[in-house]
């Protein structure tokens, strides 16, 4: 699935749309960052509720290429900022990290 | 490139950098003299006087009993006691330095200390040396000169613009999680416009973010100083303390002594240390309470066959 078809396909509110619009290659859930410094993949997702700045730092030199902040955490101004800098996608839904995990997970298979 | 080395900040920085790289065993006097306990103030004078020194060590089979100083010379001569032993006057409280430490750790200790001097032991704490301002000032001058030279040769054979070669130092403080990871991304875009490979790439950000953070969520403040190479980058990190108690525990995966505000910040899971180990080729930390702790991990760049995904 495309970054895009998160908010088309399921629904997921885009805070930050200036992205190159590619296929994602895989998720990873977690809310440490160190966690997802050493196992999130290049063009994947980051599923988290850790709202700030910091996560944003880790995506970009992980190369992670979209994230989607949970429960509906109040996302700062500086976030999307600082994701718009980078170039990468931020998407905002209320699901838990397990309900937006696996919605991802489904379209990901098909 | 030889433009940026030229720039004052970075040069000022490039003697931190040198303090941190020096071991104190290549700057201390290897030639030590010491007393037995049941020597008097008399000979303790003798030595002194003969060899131009200002602290002689106490020892007993080769360990550090205590030291005795000018100080305690000229108390025990103005009370007309320089026939006592040693035991009587020295100060028994002393504090050794090893030798493997970096020399900054030194340096704190003189000025953490009121001491003059500090005798250098070995692993075995076997005394080995001593250490004073003289020796630090005389390393300093030394390297500095070796440095300037090495300048001088850049400039006239200046590097071609698309060499990889690099000497940056960031400085990072305490809680500052505002600017942590700044300093990666730049060294990240500055290889990334090299061409270096991704998975690389990844590697040489995991290990400087990871110790980006660890500056600015458990030290006091220090730096972060890149050396790159067409061959590797290395990263080093260094702190003022407070220093690690135990090293192993610290490189445990999940140990962690992050509180509660750094946990909120996404940080505290103990996987810091390991991830940086965990991408490195060649890897080292040390640490002293007190003093500080220094990492460096070195990133190959010929060598993509590190697996990232091998738990150390």
């Amino acid at each position: 699935m495309k970054i895009s078809e998160l908010e088309s396909e399921i629904g997921f509110e885009c805070l930050q749309a200036e992205y190159e619009d590619a296929v994602l290659s895989g998720g990873y859930t977690s809310d440490l960052l160190s966690d997802v410094m050493a196992n999130a993949e290049e063009g994947s997702v980051l599923v988290t509720i850790q709202a700030h700045k910091n996560t944003v730092a880790v995506a970009s030199l992980t190369g992670v290429a979209a994230i989607v902040f949970c429960n509906n955490r109040p996302v700062g101004e500086e976030v999307i900022d600082a994701a718009s800098q980078e170039g990468i996608a931020v998407f905002l839904t209320g699901d838990s990290q397990f309900l937006a995990t696996a919605a991802i997970a489904r379209h990901l298979e098909q | 490139m030889s433009e940026e080395r030229m720039q004052p900040l970075q040069s000022s920085l490039r003697v931190q950098e040198l303090i941190y790289g020096l071991r104190i065993s290549e700057v201390m006097t290897n030639k030590v003299f010491a007393v037995s306990r049941n020597c008097t103030m008399r000979d303790v004078r003798i030595i002194m006087k003969e060899n131009a020194i200002s602290g002689v060590p106490v020892v007993d089979n080769k360990r550090v009993v205590g030291i005795v100083t000018m100080n305690d010379l000229m108390n025990a001569l103005e009370k007309g006691r320089m026939d006592d032993c040693v035991i009587l006057w020295m100060a028994g409280e002393v504090q050794t330095l090893a030798e493997d430490m970096p020399l900054s750790f030194a340096i704190s200790a003189f000025g953490k200390f009121p001491f003059r001097q500090f005798p250098i032991v070995n692993k075995k704490n076997e005394l080995v040396g001593i250490i004073t301002f003289r020796n630090i000032n005389l390393a300093l001058i030394r390297e500095l000169s070796r440095q300037l030279r090495e300048m001088e040769n850049q400039q006239e054979n200046p590097a071609d613009e698309n060499s990889l070669a690099l000497v940056k130092v960031y400085q990072l403080h305490r809680y500052d999680f505002e600017n942590g990871g700044k300093a990666s991304s730049e060294i990240k875009r500055y290889l990334k416009e090299r061409g270096i490979s991704s998975k690389l790439i990844r590697r040489v950000a995991v290990a400087s973010y990871e110790l980006e953070i660890n500056l600015v969520a458990h030290s006091i403040g220090g730096m972060l100083g890149f050396d790159i190479t067409k061959d590797r980058v290395k990263i080093s990190s260094h702190d003022r303390g407070p220093g690690i108690e135990d090293v192993d525990k610290a490189m445990t995966e999940g140990f962690s002594t992050a509180n509660e505000w750094i946990r909120s910040q996404g940080f505290g899971a103990g996987m810091g240390l390991p991830n940086v180990k965990r991408v490195s080729d060649e890897f080292a930390i040390k640490s002293s309470v007190g003093m500080g702790t220094m990492v460096q991990a070195i990133i190959y760049l010929n060598s993509e066959e590190k697996n990232e995904d091998q738990r150390a």
